[in-house]
């Protein structure tokens, strides 16, 4: 059972941390969290939550108008360009327990979340509070950094303060700046459909705000708490395993687009095309599969048996 | 636990609703009553709880079938899952009786679910063809029966399964060691009255339909498949099929305990309606009943427009009063089966459920619908090869069957 927002708001006053705190209808956009609680209060914050290709988490909170470039991000942390992504629903609410709309630096007081890496906007350090879901969305609280940093320290952790707006570099000479920051281990979640099918909402038409995730496409070939599968993670299985063909070509394609498409609507993009395309995909890919395996097979039917 | 409540065929009048392998019609020209045959078959609802389960278990949403309720009974499916989720694996057994080369989309049905539970369970699968049951009742030659039945397996590959997991066969091709054994040992344990009872054989039936049955019995059985299976004796098997064929597989269940087999599990679907919703199900004899796998998008557009039952009132003024009867309106009916989207689906049967969305509106979408999956399946069946189906249906082991 997570931290819940009043078992987390006694902690601060346990803390003797100063906070504000702003009651308001729940929100899932900052638009609509602007709304109802003003700048004067405090910054507000945007909060992403990604995951990589190695089933690391990251939660990364920002001011609302840093720009935060995941290809960039993506290669200081030392996975590439488009290696990391915007992380399914179910991670959220097993990872961190919060809700959609809720991500949050103090959702790390969860043990289901001690792998998960939390980097924060440098340019919160220039602000005399800012605002964040005490992992409730119908509640916005404003605090210093100082108090925030005080938090993360009770509950073992060092506050990460980065600029998230450079773009270092990163080549042979000069390693991925962030590299450190990424989790040792990493998170195997049993990666379940919504469990509320159509009564889930589709994403809110206002992509632009980050604070939302498009609704992740159910993934493929994953058995419930094996880790030991998902970490070998055989090269092999891609060319024998059809959905995870497919997942390989749509990584790639989601890595260029990335890469050649400026602008923040591009993660969700993908994850349309992503949820869109892999069926039809996967069916090519079988029909693939079995010509190959057939034309294989006749052609063992004609074979010459060796010379002595 | 076998709860064999009513094993003899329902009289043939319509005041009862019949259902078995070779006849299947509602009481008195109404509705399939499936609680009843449920009821009379004395096999399982498929819950919630169960279909929640299948999503934990396979890490993904369920196929829309399970979710919209056409498969919708079982026998032990709740064993096969148990055992599952222990490490031990099952293997699928679902078939076709080729008796015709026209598929419709009620075919299909079957083995789009098949497929689905083969790719989320990770397990192999077995299709037998019963070109010798065809050959025997619809009076068919040997050899057309068997040309039918390569055919058929093209349309059913086209379908997606993959074959490194996948072993079809035809009755004739396959029949004989092991296979025959077994077909012998349930033979023995079933009694000429009860094959009579089970499936209505009379003294004027010819002695090659009685000793059909046990046919289409020992595919549940894995060491009818010695080059699959070998030293695989109690892998379970599970048969997803249409629930008239339910009386082969009580006689199936009822023989295997005594033969030393685990029963083999089951999950049924409900039938496909014919388009003009006369009762019963979807008829290969009337071109007009079906949407075929052959037919072209203006075909599909036509027959849903000129025969599709609609539940929809006489006059606009009436329909946008009282809203469409859903109960018997066929084009909501078949996007119930076909459409994936939930929430377009509910949102149709709001608005022409309320009289705020036409028929016209409807049943274009439906065309929409079934006009893309027809073409798809159209262009996979075109890259199905004789080579492709020979592989398929070579006796060959399969060595990466669960992964």
């Amino acid at each position: 059972m997570g931290f819940s927002k009043d078992q987390l708001l006694s902690q601060l006053q346990e803390l003797e941390i100063d906070y504000s705190k702003y009651e308001h209808p729940p929100v899932l956009t900052v638009e609509e969290q602007a709304k109802y609680v003003s700048s004067s209060e405090g910054a507000l914050s945007k909060n992403l939550f990604f995951k990589d290709k190695k089933h690391r988490y990251y939660i990364i909170s920002a001011m609302v108008d840093t720009k935060v470039d995941m290809k960039v991000l993506s290669q200081r942390l030392g996975l590439g360009k488009g290696g990391i992504r915007m992380a399914p629903e179910e991670a959220l609410a097993e990872l961190l327990q919060v809700s959609l709309g809720c991500v949050t630096p103090f959702a790390v007081v969860n043990e289901s979340a001690r792998d998960v890496s939390l980097l924060l906007d440098q340019k919160f350090k220039n602000q005399t509070r800012c605002i964040f879901h005490p992992l409730s969305n119908n509640v916005s609280i404003s605090l210093s950094t100082s108090g925030l940093d005080k938090f993360l320290q009770s509950v073992g952790r060092d506050p990460v303060y980065v600029d998230l707006e450079a773009n270092p570099v990163v080549g042979k000479d000069q390693p991925p700046d962030l590299a450190v920051y990424v989790p040792f281990n990493s998170v195997v979640i049993p990666e379940l459909p919504n469990n509320t099918p159509s009564a889930q909402a589709s994403p809110p038409k206002n992509v632009s705000a980050e604070k939302t995730k498009p609704v992740a496409s159910p993934k493929p070939s994953k058995s419930p708490g094996n880790v030991k599968s998902v970490v070998q993670n055989s090269g092999l299985s891609v060319f024998k395993n059809p959905e995870k063909f497919v997942e390989e070509i749509l990584d790639k394609t989601s890595e260029l687009l990335f890469s050649e498409v400026k602008g923040e609507n591009v993660e969700a993009l993908a994850e349309t095309l992503r949820k869109r395309l892999t069926s039809e995909f996967t069916h090519l890919a079988v029909m693939y599969k079995n010509t190959a395996y057939s034309e294989g097979f006749y052609a063992g039917t004609q074979c010459q048996p060796k010379r002595p | 636990m076998e709860v064999d409540k009513k094993e003899e065929i329902a009289s043939e009048t319509s005041s009862e609703q019949v259902v078995n392998p070779w006849e299947v019609s509602a009481k008195d020209g109404g509705r399939i009553d499936y609680d009843k045959l449920i009821d009379q078959f004395g096999c399982q609802r498929l819950d919630e709880s169960l279909i929640a389960r299948v999503e934990r278990l396979t890490s993904r949403k369920a196929h829309v079938f399970l979710r919209r309720g056409v498969f919708f009974a079982h026998r032990d499916f709740n064993e096969v899952l148990d055992a599952y989720e222990g490490g031990d694996k099952f293997y699928l057994y679902t078939g076709r009786g080729p008796s015709s080369e026209a598929l419709h989309l009620g075919h299909l049905i079957p083995f789009m679910f098949t497929k689905y539970l083969q790719e989320a369970f990770k397990v192999p699968l077995v299709i037998q063809l019963t070109d010798d049951e065809k050959c025997m009742w619809k009076n068919l030659s040997v050899e057309e029966s068997q040309r039918l039945a390569r055919e058929n397996a093209k349309d059913i590959i086209a379908c997606g399964f993959d074959v490194t997991k996948t072993f079809i066969f035809s009755d004739f091709d396959y029949v004989g060691g092991a296979f025959y054994k077994n077909m012998v040992k349930v033979a023995k344990c079933v009694t000429l009255n009860k094959a009579m009872g089970i499936f209505g054989f009379s003294g004027e039936d010819h002695i090659g339909k009685l000793s059909f049955p046990p046919v289409q019995a020992v595919p549940s059985f894995p060491s009818s498949f010695p080059h699959l299976f070998p030293g695989m004796d109690m892998l379970r098997c599970l048969i997803p099929c249409a629930i008239d064929q339910d009386p082969y597989f009580r006689m199936t269940r009822d023989v295997a305990p005594r033969l030393g087999y685990s029963k083999p599990a089951l999950i049924e679907s409900t039938f496909f309606p014919a388009l003009q919703a006369k009762n019963g199900k979807m008829s290969a004899s009337d071109p007009n009943s079906a949407i075929y796998v052959t037919d072209t998008a203006k075909d599909i557009k036509n027959k849903i427009n000129r025969y599709a039952f609609s539940g929809g009132q006489d006059s606009i003024e009436k329909h946008r009063e009282i809203g469409a009867n859903l109960e018997v309106d066929i084009p909501v009916k078949y996007l119930s089966f076909f459409l994936e989207d939930d929430a377009e689906l509910e949102h149709i049967k709001k608005e022409y459920g309320e009289g705020r969305m036409l028929t016209g509106e409807v049943k274009k979408r439906l065309t929409e619908v079934l006009t893309e999956m027809v073409e798809r399946h159209r262009m996979a069946r075109a890259a199905v090869t004789d080579q492709m189906v020979d592989a398929f249906m070579a006796v060959r082991p399969l060595p990466n069957m669960f992964e």
